[in-house]
């Protein structure tokens, strides 16, 4: 007896002692050390711009400052010219639709919806200056813009509704002697307020990523590794890693997190399985638009009140528009959870003048593609915005109405509010067929959310996902997840053959208890 | 007249309580990774199941050694005599303290009923949890490593066998703990499972008795603890 005892106390040692074996084997990755020991060396110029006697001059104009530029870096005028910064379309391949040339001249979206009419005032975001109606002026080199992403002094400001054209009260020649490698305000200047305001868009890049806490972005954390975009964004001859699929169609020039983290970045063996099926940026973003709100609905069928003929807008308490009569109503969501879809990198779109035949479902703008069985597919976060939009019933396309103009009667929607004129004026700038009548239809858009990364500590539990309930991936119903998914019957019945052995037992035992004890009374 | 007699040998109560143990830590795990409750942690859990696991399968093969080298396999062969009246004694006999209508020997110490639920676990149960659990353990993704070459497309049906395997164990657990009590005290079978020894009806009286048993008649009778 005693001897099992300690027998069986020996194994349970034993069992536990493997347990803590398996678990103790906490080495600090050696990767990640290094990664910090890289990142926080500072780079030291090898130029010193400041003393070239070309950059000392009076510019008056700020092609000539591109002018000074390229006559040293004189191949950067060709590499900008070649890279997505600069082109308004590209040629990408599209399953089912072949290579297309695609692009914000084609593309639509669903927010102001398209640039085409639109042009001189989605210009302050070009990296290049006259740019006109027709998006003429981006074929000529002097026209680059290279202050915007290498002004270092923070005070370079491209002007309202110019054609990409600066402001001119700031000192040109200041900015271009004091030149440099991009900072995150050189990309956030564009890349924050893309939609019409700060956080519009992507929910996951906005202001307070210019200085932000490792609470935000541990990779650009201030009081972290500082890290600016293009440390990520690896760069060569001016063209960036980094697709942004509201327009990119190919699983080509990703920015990735395994750049630097390899595909097993764990020191948990059953992490690392998972990153055969899950991004990284699936457990490590679990909130995202965590300062500023997000817009995440948008109804431009509301678009044109007028209150005493004048345009007017309403905000909620955080200061967000909630209705502008130039754009319609807006819902907006904060430190909000992603959504999650199968993505192998590849996109459709909604191009100009494409037909839509199920108008009783939201129709989807950009789809990703992927599903689990897809060997390129890994599950990833994504922001889905949901819009109502001018949409032509007869023929069966999307409008694409003028929003601005300079004066009024150009049939702008901005200044004469009169959505028919302007789907008319609009159309017509595209070439595509008006019937007259507009209908607003539901669309979305998938914005996959690769910033706003947490630190260890707050990524997702494994129980937000493996739980039957409110599980993150309850969305994702093509494939059997351990902890979320069961099956009904198997559960049913299994249940009940516990439930009935339990009674059984328990029936059985009662009898026995009594039936002993009328024997012992009889005794 | 009883006699104490040595009859589980010391392997096979630690072959017993070892797999006793295995299989309660790898319910209470295994039904945290289904998602019936969550006390361990559910990264634990899983780590924790998958060591008990492999333990287990350690434990599998050496009790298979054992088995066959000292032939008690043959202890599971299923016979079909006194089956009914095994089961009668379950239902009836028991509740008018008839004698259990079978007898522990050291050659057969199963009644029927028990070497056929047993053999039940050996050749169906256990076979297909260990098998659903090496694919469930080993399955990693459509096209990925591991076990392409079985074309395994989905966790799924693997999970569900695991499942139906899990709660018929857990149902074998209830009836067997409960059934520890029918021998000849409340606690002889678990003394017995414990020390290796059982107060055993002397052999040579054995054949003296004729029980009735409901309508059954049967010549073979012994008032021995069996446990199920």
């Amino acid at each position: 007896m005693r001897k099992i005892v300690i027998i069986l106390v020996l194994l349970t040692l034993a069992v536990i002692g493997i347990i803590t074996f398996f678990k103790s084997r906490n080495i600090e990755p050696d990767k990640l050390t290094e990664l910090k020991y890289k990142y926080t060396k500072k780079e030291i110029p090898s130029v010193d711009h400041s003393k070239f006697n070309i950059l000392n001059q009076n510019f008056t104009t700020p092609q000539q400052v591109t002018e000074a530029c390229l006559s040293c870096h004189n191949e950067s005028g060709n590499q900008v010219m070649h890279s997505s910064h600069w082109n308004w379309e590209r040629q990408e391949y599209i399953e089912g639709r072949g290579i297309v040339t695609i692009g914000k001249k084609n593309a639509i979206n669903n927010f102001c919806i398209g640039v085409k009419g639109n042009e001189k005032s989605c210009a302050k975001c070009h990296i290049g200056f006259g740019i006109t109606d027709k998006l003429n002026g981006y074929t000529d080199e002097k026209n680059i813009d290279c202050m915007v992403c290498h002004d270092n002094t923070e005070t370079y400001i491209k002007a309202e509704e110019k054609g990409g054209a600066p402001d001119l009260k700031i000192d040109l020649g200041n900015i271009a002697r004091k030149i440099g490698n991009p900072k995150r305000s050189n990309c956030g200047v564009c890349h924050f307020y893309g939609g019409g305001g700060n956080n519009v868009k992507h929910g996951d890049l906005e202001e307070s990523m210019f200085e932000p806490d490792k609470d935000i972005d541990v990779h650009m954390g201030t009081n972290g590794p500082n890290l600016a975009c293009t440390a990520c964004h690896k760069t060569e001859k001016h063209v960036m890693l980094g697709k942004v699929y509201s327009l990119s169609s190919m699983n080509r020039n990703r920015s990735k997190c395994e750049q630097c983290h390899t595909e097993t970045p764990h020191k948990e063996e059953i992490l690392n399985e998972h990153t055969l099926k899950v991004a990284c940026q699936t457990c490590h973003i679990p909130v995202y638009a965590k300062v500023n709100s997000t817009k995440t609905e948008w109804d431009w069928s509301t678009a044109g009140r007028l209150k005493d003929g004048e345009p007017f807008e309403e905000d909620d308490s955080l200061g967000n528009h909630t209705y502008l009569s130039i754009k319609g109503s807006f819902k907006w969501g904060r430190n909000l959870k992603p959504e999650y879809v199968w993505f192998n990198g590849t996109a459709e779109h909604y191009l100009l003048g494409d037909v839509v035949s199920d108008t009783t479902n939201p129709l989807t703008l950009n789809t990703l593609n992927g599903s689990y069985k897809d060997k390129d597919s890994k599950i990833i976060p994504v922001k889905i915005h949901r819009t109502k939009q001018p949409f032509d019933p007869i023929n069966k396309i999307l409008i694409q109405p003028k929003l601005f103009a300079d004066t009024k009667g150009e049939g702008a929607l901005w200044i004469d509010f009169d959505w028919k004129r302007s789907a008319e004026v609009g159309m017509k700038d595209v070439n595509l067929p008006f019937s007259g009548k507009i209908s607003f239809i539901r669309t979305q858009m998938y914005w996959p959310v690769n910033h706003m990364v947490s630190s260890k500590d707050k990524s997702v539990k494994c129980t937000e996902c493996h739980t039957r309930n409110d599980s993150r991936m309850a969305s994702l119903k093509d494939f059997y997840m351990p902890g979320r998914d069961y099956n009904g019957f198997v559960e049913f019945s299994g249940t009940a053959i516990i439930i009935l052995s339990i009674f059984g037992v328990a029936i059985h035992g009662t009898i026995r208890i009594f039936s002993s004890r009328k024997k012992n009374d009889k005794k | 007249m009883l006699t104490k007699v040595y009859i589980y040998k010391s392997f096979e109560r630690f072959w017993h309580w070892m797999q006793a143990f295995l299989i309660f830590f790898l319910a209470a795990t295994g039904f945290e990774i289904h998602g019936s409750y969550s006390f361990f942690g559910y990264e634990n859990a899983v780590n924790y199941h998958n060591i008990a696991a492999y333990a287990f399968i350690i434990l599998i093969v050496f009790a298979i050694f054992w088995h066959l080298s000292t032939g008690e396999w043959k202890q599971y062969l299923p016979t079909a005599t006194h089956l009914k009246a095994q089961i009668n004694y379950y239902l009836l006999g028991i509740f008018k303290d008839a004698p259990h209508p079978t007898k522990k020997t050291v050659l057969s110490k199963l009644n029927p009923l028990q070497k056929l639920v047993y053999l039940g676990l050996k050749i169906l149960v256990i076979p297909i949890m260990v098998l659903s659990g090496l694919l469930y353990m080993n399955y990693r993704y459509p096209h990925q490593a591991g076990i392409e070459g079985l074309r395994v497309g989905s966790l799924e049906p693997i999970a569900i066998i695991h499942t139906i395997g899990a709660f018929m164990l857990l149902a074998f657990i209830i009836v067997h703990l409960y059934l520890i009590t029918t021998g000849g005290t409340i606690t002889s079978n678990l003394k017995a499972m414990i020390t290796g020894f059982e107060d055993i009806e002397d052999h040579k009286t054995e054949n003296e008795n004729t029980i009735d048993i409901g309508n059954i008649k049967t010549q073979d009778s012994t008032t021995n603890p069996d446990i199920m």
